[in-house]
């Protein structure tokens, strides 16, 4: 008995290059990376879940501030960025396919345009973020709107006709969940760019074939879970009155 | 006819090679992707905080054996019954089991080469390290005062280490995410042909059920801890009563987690314990069905309860009464595992090795824990004990009392496997008695003190419980001593010990078949399935020490 069970070390390097040596099967391999990925994302949901509880709860004990604050919103950049990750997603999901099917060309193609999309998301941001510091619509005790945020803010509610007012109404609550959320979101956004721009890396060194495309598969449920978090952000901040 | 099957030969490496002196140098350890390896260093990491949280411990106890403090002013002491809570909790009784003995254990049990991820195990222990490196950071700027509870607003105003601290406990909770994911798909995807969920040693339902709450629970702390630090650096007011937000908020996050973390401790060390009944009873788990599903249900049932912490925190009537009956319903499964243990031993051959020693301890210390806990899931009682010794000592018999019981005593159960020898049966069984008793003299006078009144982490207290916490002292001390007589006693046999047979208990499961110390891909033929807890086909060989394993049940 002991004759036969020695030869099993020896192959070990008789596998593929992609299939790790404490897998027996590649079936098995792709189904623990699949399941890990979906677990990470479950984990990512929550993450979130807390901040979506603080907007639960700050909604529902301050209402007139987020009614309030959705007018201060720049609704058609948010739009502009939910048009732009959508797209993104799109072109990702495209991407697995590409590996799929082994036509590299088709893969890096994509995720160059998903990368560019991941980018212009976070320069729309960089512009509505930096407005809104500029003119004091900050987090917590860092609230100090500026007469110009007031004005802005009279123009958006005679625009929505309703009545303008005197003074700029308290708002940092929704601020500081609004920068949170945000701002974890944008967190989210980098991390997608590395872990796409690592995939890309490796579509140009040929990584990936049918057999063999779990990373850019992970990467994809990881992108859309990003997109879809956003898809969730951008109605309960801009739109919802 | 009765044919012995020498597993040793078909396992070790012609070369004499094993895990451990497979590759050499610091390097080969650092950058290692082998399971056992990583739950080696756990183990080196974990019990290296023990002792450094133990000595706080002992710092404590000696700073209240006076009413108005023995050694050091009062804030100092504040940081010292911090730094005890934050490192035990965090670095000793979360990590410890599933890293140390989960790490090495599990893949053994499956048959299989190595987790699912072993660089993402790697990394985890990577982040543990580095989380427990910011705690350490903790020490040298300025102490932490909060308590490990980190409440607002205090945590807020606190000028002490409170941001390097929440980093430290973000970074270990992502460790502690990924190790639960690594096991949780490992548990699925790697078990070998033929064992099915109901054929799996019921450490590995402990230490899945555990992983399952590792990763739902861990990323609500991980936000919790993210939106604190946020709030204190730039001042978010989503904590701040004064700036329209709510502290008690903080509270329902924190034990959103910190209450399945009970589980996340204590269920491991319940798996352990159902591994030590079976070996040296030498029979099936009482129920075994039954002792899985429970680990399952209160790893679920443990998601609904932590409002129980907040009874006095200004929580409506209605939601104590709710989390309070839910709280009782959580003890249903835990007497359930207790139960099937005892019957488990009843009619069986038990053994009294050192291992049983620490289960039968545990059996008794988790029972008074356990109890105690009815006392303060009932909102009455509560309102009384609440934020007193009695608290203390309740959640210490469960920490101390169960889990570090279960740690050594699956150390002791695993270690000849891990390192290939045998440490002194003497001095183990004097240390266990020793860290019993100390533990009962140290914790069961704050029983007394804490339905008397004495609040918990008060640096003074009124003369007339001065006695009461002497005798704390007092056994503290000896419960120090006996986990050094341990610890010494086990580094000792690494030097000293005999060397070890392949399975010196008896032990039915999978990592017995393997070589000791195992050989680095753990098997070279994946073990054939037995049915679980079968022990008709070990035989103890007087000469080596050994249970061998026969071809025919021996009593055909
Ligand atoms: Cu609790």
């Amino acid at each position: 008995m002991s004759a036969t069970a020695t030869n099993t070390h020896d192959e070990h390097h008789d596998h593929p290059e992609w299939l790790a040596h404490h897998f027996d099967t590649p079936e098995q391999q792709f189904e623990a990376g699949k399941f890990g990925i979906w677990l990470f994302l479950v984990t990512e949901v929550l993450f979130f879940s807390g901040l979506f509880c603080a907007y639960i709860y700050f909604r529902s004990h301050h209402p007139e501030m987020f009614k309030n604050a959705s007018f201060l919103l720049d609704t058609n950049m948010g739009a502009i960025n939910t048009a732009v990750l959508l797209l993104s997603s799109f072109t990702m999901a495209t991407a697995v396919r590409m590996a799929q099917t082994e036509n590299q060309k088709g893969l890096i193609l994509n995720l160059w345009i998903t990368l560019a999309c991941a980018f212009g998301f976070l320069v729309i941001k960089f512009f509505e973020y930096s407005h809104k510091l500029h003119v004091g619509l900050k987090w917590g005790d860092a609230w100090s709107p500026t007469p110009q945020a007031l004005s802005e803010f009279n123009e958006k509610l005679a625009a929505a006709g309703q009545p303008t007012v005197e003074v700029m109404p308290d708002l940092h609550n929704f601020f500081s969940v609004y920068y949170c959320m945000t701002g974890l979101h944008g967190i989210h956004v980098v991390l997608g760019i590395v872990a796409i721009g690592w995939v890309l890396a490796r579509a140009y060194r040929g990584h990936f074939n049918r057999y063999y495309f779990t990373a850019v598969d992970a990467t994809g449920l990881y992108w859309h879970l990003v997109d879809l978090i956003w898809i969730f952000l951008f109605p309960l901040m801009y739109l919802i009155r | 006819m009765e044919t012995t099957i020498d597993h040793t030969a078909d396992n070790a490496q012609s070369d004499g090679k094993n895990y451990l002196n497979q590759t050499s140098g610091i390097l080969s350890w650092i950058f290692t992707l082998d399971h056992k390896r990583i739950g080696v260093m756990y183990l080196v990491g974990v019990t290296l905080s023990l002792l450094l949280g133990g000595l706080f411990a002992l710092l404590v106890r000696l700073q209240l054996w006076s009413p108005d403090g023995l050694l050091v002013d009062n804030s100092t002491y504040n940081q010292f019954f911090t730094l005890h809570g934050a490192v035990m909790v965090f670095l000793f009784v979360i990590p410890g089991i599933p890293g140390a003995l989960g790490n090495f254990v599990l893949p053994l049990m499956l048959g299989a080469k190595d987790v699912a991820f072993p660089k993402i195990n790697l990394f985890s222990f990577w982040l543990w390290s580095f989380g427990a490196i910011f705690f350490i950071v903790t020490l040298a700027t300025g102490g932490l005062d909060t308590g490990w509870t980190f409440y607002t607003p205090y945590s807020v105003q606190s000028s002490t280490a409170v941001l390097s601290a929440t980093m430290g406990a973000f970074i270990l909770g992502f460790s502690s995410i990924f190790t639960g994911l690594n096991f949780i798909v490992t548990t699925h995807r790697m078990r070998p042909k033929g064992m099915g969920w109901f054929q799996m040693p019921l450490f590995i339902w402990g230490i899945y059920a555990t992983a399952i709450i590792q990763v739902l629970a861990t990323p609500v702390l991980g936000i919790t801890l993210l939106m604190l630090f946020v709030e204190k650096q730039t001042g978010l007011g989503i904590f701040d009563a004064a700036q329209g937000g709510d502290p008690v908020l903080f509270q329902h996050f924190f034990w959103f987690y910190s209450h399945p973390a009970v589980y996340i401790m204590i269920l491991p060390a319940m798996a352990v314990i159902s591994e030590l009944m079976a070996t040296f009873s030498r029979k099936i788990i009482f129920g075994y069905t039954l002792v899985a599903y429970s680990s399952i249900a209160i790893a679920l049932f443990g998601f609904l309860v932590w409002g129980h912490h907040m009874f006095t925190s200004g929580q409506s009537a209605w939601a104590g009464l709710v989390f309070s009956t839910l709280t009782f319903s959580i003890s249903i499964p835990s007497a359930i595992k207790v139960f099937n243990w005892l019957s488990t031993m009843y009619k069986g051959s038990v053994r009294l090795d050192t291992p049983m020693w620490y289960a039968l301890a545990f059996l008794f210390m988790f029972t008074i824990g356990g109890l105690t806990g009815m006392f303060l899931g009932s909102m009455g009682a509560d309102v009384h004990l609440h934020d007193t010794y009695f608290v203390v000592s309740h959640f210490h018999y469960v920490m101390v009392g169960s889990i570090m019981f279960a740690f050594f005593g699956g150390v002791h159960y695993w270690w000849p496997k891990m390192f290939g020898v045998m440490y002194n049966k003497f001095s183990a069984k004097l240390a266990c008695a020793l860290i019993f008793i100390g533990f009962n003299t140290t914790f069961f006078p704050q029983f007394m003190l804490g339905s008397r009144g004495m609040p918990r982490r008060y640096a003074s207290y009124l003369p007339e419980f001065t006695e009461l916490h002497q005798v704390s002292t007092v056994g503290a001390f000896i419960l120090g001593l006996g986990v050094a007589v341990a610890v010494i006693g086990l580094i000792w046999s690494l030097f000293a010990g005999k060397k070890a047979p392949q399975n010196p208990w008896g032990g039915s499961t999978m990592e017995w078949e393997t070589a000791t110390p195992p050989i680095t891909f753990n098997f070279n033929e994946t073990p054939v399935t037995k049915p679980i807890y079968d022990h008709s086909g070990l035989v103890y060989n007087e000469a080596t020490g050994n249970w061998d394993r026969v071809e025919a049940p021996s009593e055909a």
